[in-house]
């Protein structure tokens, strides 16, 4: 079976182009807001949907994505009130993919095998668990592979070359490169050092490779672009959508997708 | 001796390297060296040398005989910790993780603190190997823990206050780890119990049983058995493996962790993991934690800093499910009792961690008879606690 990531890489790929991840926190503000958000995103020109699950210690964010999350669970935000964000999403849209995006505590808790298959009843396509490293993903990873889900791996300015078969093997869908060693929000990496990695990981891994952490603006979009299968902007869109509300956080994600969405060289 | 943690940093289901993939390769390269100078002779040379002449180990066993008086039972003997360097234990595992930092070229400490002792600990060794440090500290715990914010800075560290979350020890942990994993290459990070991701539960025993091996020569020489009973308070549980892991095996030896019961442990204000915990991932580890049904982490309450921590270190998550060590709780009121009867009977102001340990050590002595033989951790002295004592007791100093 083709799935809604593969799909979507081969469309970008045929039309030459790079694609545009957004990350959005659900729950943030509310279930209803978030929600509305995000069914606006493919309109606003968003290829990949990475939704994030709140915790209350994301040692790995910054405080744009911390006190995103923080603001969700205090709306009552849990696992399954984001799956069932994608179950809604999913009534008129079969097309783009969605990754979740989160920390290991909360599906552990739920158990790994529950979490995988309610994650592909509400049309969910894979995940992104930050501290769930290869090390420690198995039991994860044959949740998910069981449900034909992609469980993404990160591969970071720390991921050397001694370390980079580690980190893509058994990979699906894509690998996601951290372009800085910092959390979100940070300042944005070397262009030199961000088309290397790419390339190292695209051939170790023979995967579509997305580049994200510190990526805010539509000129940091068009540079990476250039390089990366696709950009993802986080901390800037949920900033823009806390502070300005819905009309500006897509205003700027049409900004920053037709920035990204340039053919390629 | 014991043949966990295994390659994986398991004990058990639990401990594990539950972390970011930037930090991985940090953390890989900080097993291999730690390690490495595990080892080597010179390392340990060094590191007794700073403990005998800069700690001032071996800290007595002293036979407290006016609270064995008053427990109407066991012979209670204390571990003088408090007597160490710096006021705690904590310095001992600070002592071996700063010459590993030394050893790995790194010049960049930083640590998180809850009561300050850690954090005072590792600003001393810092400034005595002249490393710069950098401790992070909960907003709410700075206020809490004055005196030590101030000796951290006569010390030369910069104390960064910590407003995410809770503001307190978890908190603390968070941003340490955000620190870390933007500044890997020249940062070491001493984390201050046996918590975190392997290596450190394994590294933090290690260097933290010096504090058994001690004891257990010691109440040899001075009673010529085992004691029937260790006692140490929990916190993250590094005083309590650290005079534990000396007597695993030893099967007659009980081993009592006293977890912070705050309020008490069915109440939702507590800092009892075990308890009152369930198993889960925090902090780089798969151990018990206080959580909601939702697997979102709940906050700790306890009237002790050093206490107020969410998770516990996952050997203790192991040694509880084997059945090895015996897991209880104190209440934040007993534990000010506590403080008040050790301070009047023996002359020895406990730090309000340690004074945790005492209640549960007094039934005990009562449980187990006149021909009793106990051991409890005395992991810090209450210099730090005053102001709060003074507080609860309506006095102004
Ligand atoms: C004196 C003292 N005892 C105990 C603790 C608790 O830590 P642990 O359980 O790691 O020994 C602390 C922590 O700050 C402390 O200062």
């Amino acid at each position: 079976m083709t799935t809604r990531i593969d799909k979507t890489f081969a469309r970008l790929r045929a039309a030459n182009q790079s694609g545009f991840v957004a990350y959005i926190m659900g729950g943030d503000p509310s279930h209803a807001a978030s929600l509305e958000l995000m069914k606006a995103l493919p309109d606003a020109g968003v290829d990949i949907i990475e939704l994030g699950m709140p915790f209350t210690d994301p040692a790995a964010d910054g405080p744009v994505i911390e006190l995103a999350g923080l603001r969700a669970l205090k709306s009552g935000t849990t696992v399954r009130s984001v799956l069932d964000m994608a179950t809604d999403f999913r009534k008129d849209n079969d097309d783009t993919p969605i990754i979740l995006m989160g920390y290991a505590n909360p599906i552990h808790h739920m158990g790994y095998a529950e979490f995988a298959a309610a994650a592909k009843d509400s049309g969910v396509d894979g995940a992104i668990i930050v501290d769930l490293p290869p090390e420690e993903d198995g039991e994860l990873r044959a949740a998910f592979d069981q449900h034909d889900l992609a469980l993404i791996r990160l591969a970071t300015p720390t991921t050397d070359d001694a370390r980079l078969p580690t980190v893509v093997a058994g990979t699906k869908g894509f690998v996601y490169y951290v372009s800085v060693a910092g959390i979100t929000g940070a300042a944005k990496g070397e262009n030199a050092a961000i088309s290397d990695a790419v390339n190292r990981i695209r051939t170790a891994s023979g995967l579509p490779v997305v580049v994200g952490f510190g990526i805010k603006t539509p000129e940091q979009s068009a540079q990476v672009a250039a390089h990366a299968d696709a950009v993802v902007v986080g901390s800037a869109i949920v900033e823009a959508f806390h502070k300005n509300g819905k009309d500006a956080a897509l205003a700027l994600v049409k900004n920053l997708s037709a920035a990204a969405q340039v053919n390629r060289p | 001796m014991t043949n966990y943690p295994d390659e994986n940093g398991r004990f058990g289901s639990f401990g594990g390297r539950y972390v970011a993939e930037t930090l991985m390769p940090p953390i890989l390269a900080l097993e291999s060296a730690y390690k490495e100078a595990r080892k080597d002779p010179s390392f340990w040379a060094e590191f007794d040398n700073f403990a005998q002449h800069y700690v001032g180990r071996p800290s007595p066993l002293y036979f407290a005989e006016r609270l064995t008086e008053y427990g109407k039972g066991a012979k209670i003997y204390l571990k003088r910790e408090d007597l160490n360097h710096t006021g705690a234990h904590k310095i001992n595992n600070v002592l071996g993780q700063l010459l590993l930092a030394k050893r790995m070229g790194k010049k960049r400490i930083i640590a998180e603190t809850g009561a300050g002792q850690h954090g005072v600990a590792t600003a001393t060794m810092a400034a005595r190997l002249g490393m710069d440090c950098i401790v992070f500290m909960g907003a709410v715990d700075i206020e809490r823990q004055k005196p030590n914010v101030f000796r951290m800075k006569l010390l030369g560290a910069e104390v960064r206050s910590v407003t995410s979350g809770t503001s307190t020890l978890k908190d603390a942990m968070n941003d340490a780890l955000r620190d870390w994993v933007t500044h890997a290459s020249e940062t070491f990070y001493c984390i201050g119990t046996v918590a975190g991701p392997a290596p450190y539960p394994e590294m933090v025993r290690e260097f933290q049983s010096i504090i058994g091996r001690e004891a257990k020569a010691q109440i040899l020489k001075a009673e010529n058995r085992l004691p029937d009973a260790v006692v140490a308070c929990i916190g993250g549980g590094s005083n309590a493996m650290g005079i534990f892991h000396e007597f695993i095996e030893d099967k007659n030896v009980r081993l009592i962790g006293v977890e912070a019961a705050g309020r008490g442990v069915d109440t939702d204000e507590h800092a009892a993991s075990l308890t009152g915990g369930a198993p889960g991932i925090l902090h780089g580890n798969r151990t018990y934690l206080l959580q909601d049904e939702h697997g979102q982490i709940n906050d700790a309450h306890s009237i002790s800093a050093g206490l107020d921590y969410p998770g516990i270190g996952p050997e203790h998550s192991y040694l509880h499910e084997i059945g090895r060590a015996e897991y209880v709780s104190c209440t934040d009121n007993e534990a000010v009792n506590a403080f008040q009867l050790c301070t009047k009977l023996e002359g020895i102001i406990p730090a309000l961690e340690s004074a945790h340990a005492l209640p549960r050590t007094l039934d005990l002595a009562k449980e187990l008879g006149g021909d009793g033989l106990i051991i409890m951790n005395m992991s810090g002295r209450g210099d730090k606690d005053v102001n709060t004592i003074a507080g609860l007791m309506g006095v102004e100093i």
